[in-house]
């Protein structure tokens, strides 16, 4: 069951915001949309929830046909970037609101809004109003308030962009936990891949209004379907034709087969780890003997460095960067000047670069 | 009166006592000081002020008087009525159309826009003539048609209503529609993907939203739809007691040097006091 | 209001600028409601005014000049420019002053001062006129006579047209950093230099739209200058010869300087529009 979205097609004026785009959600499901913004993964949210009309296509919500209903009758719930508080309405009114349109029993409202306001650890902020609330707690508030009339999906937008980033990151945790509990297809658009990485059970890689691929989180990190996932969802770099994650590459201080070599253009240390610069020779390295590897990938947890070399064009296509712990580094002695031999670990992800 | 902008309200003091105190010597400041207040004092209220006292001056019989007799009475009976109508009207027109230009697109938006705020700039006089033009019953294009249903607009009520609503046209939408704006569109999408429909939407989230920048604007329209007089005079033929608003009236007490020109104005001074109160009371609430 | 926080202040932020995404398309009943929206607008405001300029029009090129250039027509409308610009002029500095006192000192009886400013907005312009001619008529208390002269109908446009650039500068100088100020006062400039080299290039965009606030008010202004300007042809403002036009029957005279007036407010409304472009890009 869960959510189809089939051959949605979205202009706005001359801008193709979606390219005949077909997605499904499994039911209970945590989904992320992941992509740059602009790339069309909130409107494809918008459309589903009914704030959007799509061109042409159709959107079907727990096996019923949602097309060219009105969003106040599709039973989805929605969470906005910028909360969406009622501004005017208490924390209780406003996880009230849908069940007050629903002219529930007063008792049952009261019961329901408790239970949501305990769920989202707001149970003494009742009696506030939005603007007195932290922004984590105004988005906790528009959660429970979207889940208080039970929707069949819970769609949410952009839901921690708003935030900063230790609020982020403890509202991630609690979204994870509480799907765990309430067990609602879901789906979030967010541009942050970590983000999506951690928290969602599937990912969906949209750009440009197309999928461009659709896995789970391990899948789409270890096999990206081409060079814009592979840095999308983490930091690249290029080595020899290649593009490959920095932590994927092996530092070795003798010659091996398929090695490059290289020299240390520029060392940084941040904390436990060491982020090196190198430039390749500048005639191809021929095939030669192998030898042991060097250097062990660093932790994958670590992609928010950026995407130091890979998301550069050609201007410094002959730069590599390679992420190390530091005892590696120390182990290797590395210094600016250094010549070593770089080459792709042995599970490491290798895209041909373009 | 507002034949354009209407007040701005004073600022929050509290903003203006953050400032750093200006290291200015006391001379300079002082002369500032006091150009601004006699400039105020002499263009406003010196002549205000020997206003009231001259009626304060002539009694309170003569005052009872004078907006008791049966031409103030029928005067102020017919203020209020082309008043409280046009403010109806501007306030409806004033809340859909700041709703359709800040929610919706659609060709022409801009012109609508500025269309809105031509009344702001165009003589009471020349809006009286432009009526006269359009629906008086031997004069304007829409004469005859009227003449023949015995639907009389010009020199009659329905005229000065359409003279008081088009020069306070533009009152409401400009003080709703920047709030609108500024609220965007997603507690209306929250409020429609829990399950509430129009009308729901309007009367629990968009009314509670605008409502002090609607009571703004309806204050403003208020004091400038009681005081409009040019407009008034020409599509009403002032004729007294029948087509004769307070405005008028003054004027004519005025002009023929009868008494009650004073105590007529003084209540309008009060009524204009009390809506710059109102303002005021208004304003920090919407700043919300 | 409008012009005054548009132009004054900063522009209307937008939280999300989505391409396409922050207004919704047309429904069914927002369509109707702009059909509604539309007709009300044209059948109040545009079709009338359209039936000044066509009756202007109608009389044919010749009688249009000639009406528009009778000797009292000419004079009303030359004195209808001169003092709707004097009085702009005068506004500038003046609103300029009393914005800058209103928020840059603080002394017992601003709040008074605050309220008289907004005064003549409040007021009926006929009190206006009432008020201005009990102190500076015929029987002046304080032996100021303005009466039937062009000083008087001078006094009148001030009055009415006193809170249009104090509004507008007002909020501008609010919000302006006073750390400029400082940072130009540290690198020894005095007082006057700091205005004119750090306040004033912040604060004339509101001052330029204030001013022509007040101007296409003053062009158009009638109730307060009916008491005061004794009705003579040479103290005669634009809007009153349009008035005696209209009370003497002469509808196609009436229209044809109306339709001068109409112009010059169109004039001054894009004048104001390119302002408020020109602030917002700047702000």
């Amino acid at each position: 069951m869960g959510i189809q979205a089939l051959d949605i097609t979205k202009r706005f004026g001359a801008f193709l915001a979606l390219d005949d785009v077909t997605l499904e959600v499994g039911s209970g499901e945590l989904t992320a949309l992941l992509g740059p913004s602009g790339g069309g993964k909130s409107t494809l949210l918008r459309i589903i929830g009914g704030l959007e009309e799509a061109d042409s296509g159709r959107v079907v919500i727990d096996g019923v046909e949602a097309t060219g209903i009105p969003a106040q009758r599709r039973d989805v719930g929605f969470v906005f970037q910028h909360y969406a508080a009622f501004k005017h309405l208490s924390v209780y009114r406003n996880v009230a609101f849908g069940l007050e349109i629903r002219k529930r029993p007063k008792a049952e409202i009261q019961r329901r809004v408790r239970e949501l306001l305990e769920l989202v650890h707001l149970e003494q902020f009742a009696d506030r109003m939005p603007a007195q609330l932290s922004g984590g707690q105004r988005q906790r508030m528009a959660l429970a308030r979207a889940l208080a009339v039970e929707p069949k999906v819970l769609l949410l937008d952009e839901p921690f962009g708003a935030l900063d980033a230790k609020v982020r990151k403890e509202l991630r945790d609690w979204l994870r936990r509480l799907h765990d509990e309430v067990h609602v297809t879901t789906v979030f658009v967010t541009h942050d891949q970590e983000e999506a990485l951690e928290v969602a059970d599937s990912l969906v890689v949209i750009n440009h209004g197309r999928i461009e691929q659709v896995g789970s989180p391990n899948e789409l990190y270890d096999h990206p379907a081409n060079d814009f996932v592979m840095g999308f969802l983490g930091p690249v770099t290029r080595l020899g034709g290649h593009l490959v994650r920095p932590h994927d590459i092996e530092v070795l201080t003798a010659d091996s087969a398929g090695a490059v070599p290289a020299s240390v253009q520029r060392l940084v240390r941040v904390g436990y780890q060491v982020r090196a610069e190198l430039r390749a020779d500048a005639a191809p390295a021929t095939a030669q003997v192998a030898g042991p590897g060097g250097g062990q990938a660093g932790a994958p947890g670590a992609a928010s460095v950026g995407r130091p070399a890979g998301a550069e064009p050609d201007a410094a296509a002959a730069d590599t960067a390679v992420q190390l712990t530091r005892g590696q580094a120390d182990a290797l002695e590395l210094r600016v000047g250094s010549r070593v031999w770089l080459r792709p670990a042995q599970h490491a992800s290798v895209l041909t670069a373009r | 009166m507002l034949t354009s902008s209407p007040p701005r309200p004073a600022p929050a003091p509290a903003a203006s006592r953050t400032r750093p105190a200006r290291r200015r010597t006391s001379g300079s400041r002082w002369s500032l000081r006091l150009a601004a207040v006699a400039y105020v004092g002499v263009l406003v209220a010196l002549p205000v002020g020997l206003v009231l006292w001259r009626t304060i001056d002539q009694g309170a019989a003569v005052f009872l008087d004078a907006i008791t007799g049966p031409e103030a009475i029928a005067a102020f009976r017919l203020t209020a009525i082309v008043a409280a109508s046009a403010v109806v009207i501007n306030t409806v027109f004033g809340v859909g159309a700041a709703l359709l230009l800040a929610r919706y697109r659609f060709r022409g938006r801009t012109l609508l826009d500025l269309a809105i705020d031509l009344p702001i700039s165009v003589s009471p006089i020349i809006v009286g003539l432009a009526l006269v033009l359009a629906f008086g019953w031997t004069t304007g294009w829409f004469g005859p048609p009227l003449q023949n249903a015995g639907l009389q607009v010009i020199f009659a009520t329905p005229g000065m209503v359409l003279a008081t609503s088009f020069v306070s046209l533009p009152l409401v939408v400009r003080e709703v529609l920047p709030v609108l704006t500024e609220t965007g569109l997603e507690q209306d999408q929250a409020a429609q993907s829990l399950g509430a429909n129009a009308l729901q939407r309007f009367r629990r989230i968009t009314l509670p939203t605008i409502k002090w920048a609607l009571a703004y604007g309806v204050v403003l329209s208020i004091a400038r739809t009681l005081g409009e007089f040019g407009a008034v005079r020409v599509v009403s033929g002032n004729v007294g007691s029948q087509t004769q608003t307070v405005t008028l009236l003054v004027d004519e007490r005025a002009e023929q040097f009868e008494p009650g020109a004073y105590q007529l104005s003084v209540v309008l001074i009060a009524v204009a006091a009390l809506c710059i109160v109102l303002i005021s009371i208004i304003r920090p609430n919407e700043k919300k | 209001m409008a012009e005054l926080s548009a132009l004054g202040s900063a522009p209307p932020r937008r939280r999300s600028v989505r391409s396409g995404q922050d207004r919704l398309p047309l429904g069914r009943t927002s369509g109707t409601g702009l059909g509604l929206a539309v007709l009300w607008l044209s059948l109040l405001v545009l079709v009338p005014l359209a039936a000044v300029v066509s009756k202007a029009a109608g009389a044919g090129l010749a009688d249009f000049w000639s009406a528009v250039t009778t000797h009292e027509a000419l004079s009303a409308i030359r004195l209808t420019v001169l003092a709707a610009a004097a009085v702009s002029l005068v506004n500038a500095v003046m609103g300029t002053l009393i914005a800058w006192v209103l928020v840059r000192d603080e002394f017992v009886g601003k709040r008074v001062l605050e309220v008289l400013i907004d005064l003549p907005f409040a007021l009926p312009t006929i009190v206006a006129g009432l008020v201005l001619t009990t102190l500076y008529g015929p029987h002046s208390p304080v032996g100021v006579t303005w009466y039937a002269s062009r000083p008087g109908v001078l006094v009148a446009l001030l009055f009415v047209t006193l809170p249009f650039v104090v509004r507008t500068v007002e909020p501008v100088l609010l919000s302006l950093e006073t750390e400029a100020e400082q940072a130009a006062a540290s690198l020894g400039a005095g007082p006057v230099r700091t205005f004119v080299r750090i306040v004033l290039p912040a604060i004339a965009p509101a001052i330029a739209s204030g001013a022509s606030l007040a101007f296409g008010r003053a062009m158009g202004e009638y109730g307060s200058v009916v008491l005061i300007s004794g009705q003579l042809p040479r103290t005669e403002v634009a809007s009153q010869y349009i008035y005696q036009q209209i009370e003497s029957g002469y509808l196609p005279d009436a229209a044809a300087v109306a339709t001068v007036l109409l112009l010059v407010s169109v004039l001054v409304l894009a004048l104001l529009n390119g302002l408020r472009g020109w602030a917002a890009r700047r702000g």
